[in-house]
């Protein structure tokens, strides 16, 4: 068989057919696929609420709601409970100070006004540095490779001197009311991931936009005390 | 032809990336880390091969003005089909590929494959050149991976070797990208024509 003619309607017909056939397939594929898309983004939005808040048995994505952020965002709240009482909110914040886009995280507050615990949802930072994040504001375990080597030879054969840095890299178990949510260059207590003081700042940006949310609304939680120099706080970030 | 050399003429002799220097674009981006590299040579060569079998299936009701257009279309939904099913079932490695699945599309090797081999040839040779190109793709984007994330973070498939503090930053960016890449094909050609 022949190549067929390059004529006008056998170029149009053959560009219609393909696109058409094309363009089913793919609706039904995405037909096919909506659900386990879904599944997976929740199935992520869950594990990372049960990371964040201590044990829970209500489903916390039910009873989500917003909270206007401070630039027109909306953080989302999930709240754990265990037995019907509050055990820790799960809050969705995002800032946009980040070196290449948005951080996203979800943070983990205690009743007290604690942070428990964090996971980074989504971020853009560089590979090595800002993507450090993840693991950085957490505190020093085995799983830290990144801060100390602990190995002197490796320090010895690359003359590394290990330095005491004086402030804290950890946000865990800190109370942003007492602690100042700014890296140390700006003055704050927590230490920047190094060389990547930019992913730091929208980090600590993005918990302490969470912070406030939580504590706006801290009177709708019975044991949370009231903490309302959040206000204030917010102009460090200008 | 002969379709054991026509399979493996996509690891050395016509090696996409090393030789042909095809698809630099996913080469350069991807390759931080050898699972990185891997999953999106393994994603290119599912495209490729559905894409040989469909331009080697039509190539004669297409007509020669709108051979190129058309085949942008097959590939491009091969494409967004691989994206959506790698969304639903494998969302990790969705997540680390992100943006460069739907740059397969403008992914020079695909089309030139389908332009240059799949719609000069039968369906079974268009399969199998497919295969020999994807996987070749694959070998080169793991290879330029692995050496990128062992010079740069002390891991080979996220195995630490040695702590990441004396890893060499620059292997994870870009223009670790191009160094690694430019040893690597000097030492292949110089391989193959010795």
């Amino acid at each position: 068989m022949g190549k067929t003619v390059s004529s006008l309607s056998n170029m149009a017909l053959t560009l219609i057919i393909i696109t058409l056939v094309a363009g089913a397939s793919l609706g039904y594929i995405y037909k096919l696929t909506e659900g386990p898309i879904a599944v997976a983004k929740e199935q992520k939005q869950q594990e990372a609420i049960r990371l964040v808040v201590p044990d829970f048995d209500n489903n916390p994505a039910q009873e989500m709601y917003k909270i206007p952020g401070p630039d027109g965002d909306s953080l989302k709240v999930f709240p754990a409970k265990k037995d019907g009482i509050n055990v820790g909110v799960a809050i969705e914040s995002i800032s946009h100070k980040g070196f290449g886009g948005d951080v996203k995280i979800m943070v983990g507050i205690l009743p007290d006004g604690t942070i428990y615990n964090y996971q980074v949802l989504e971020h853009k930072e560089t590979p090595g540095l800002g993507t450090k994040m993840a693991t950085w504001f957490k505190p020093s375990g085995e799983e830290d490779m990144s801060k100390a080597s602990g190995n002197t030879f490796f320090d010895w054969l690359f003359g590394i001197k290990s330095e005491g840095t004086g402030g804290t890299t950890s946000i865990v178990g800190i109370d942003p009311a007492e602690t100042e949510l700014k890296v140390s260059a700006d003055g704050g207590d927590i230490d920047a991931i190094t060389a990547a003081t930019i992913s730091s700042r929208a980090f600590l940006d993005a918990v302490q936009k969470a912070w406030n949310a939580y504590n706006k609304n801290a009177d709708s939680y019975s044991s949370a005390t009231t903490k309302n120099n959040s206000s204030e706080r917010e102009t460090k970030d200008q | 032809m002969n379709q054991w050399k026509n399979f493996t003429k996509g690891f050395f002799k016509d090696n996409p990336v090393f030789v042909m220097l095809l698809g630099m674009c996913p080469t350069l981006g991807v390759t931080s880390s050898a699972v990185n590299g891997l999953g999106m040579g393994l994603a290119t060569t599912f495209v490729l091969v559905m894409s040989n079998i469909v331009v080697a299936l039509v190539k004669n009701f297409i007509p020669e003005k709108v051979r190129i257009p058309s085949f942008i279309v097959i590939i491009a939904s091969f494409v967004t089909i691989v994206e959506m099913v790698m969304q639903a079932y494998l969302p990790a490695l969705f997540e680390a590929l992100g943006l460069f699945i739907p740059l397969i599309v403008v992914n020079c090797l695909v089309l030139g494959r389908a332009e240059a081999f799949a719609s000069k040839n039968t369906l079974g040779s268009s399969i199998v050149d497919g295969l020999g190109m994807g996987l070749g793709f694959s070998m080169a984007l793991t290879m330029l991976g692995a050496v990128r994330e062992l010079l740069g973070s002390g891991m080979i498939f996220g195995l630490t070797l040695y702590p990441e503090d004396y890893g060499m930053l620059i292997f994870v960016l870009a223009p670790g990208a191009f160094i690694a890449l430019g040893y690597l094909t000097a030492f292949i050609n110089r391989v193959r024509k010795a």
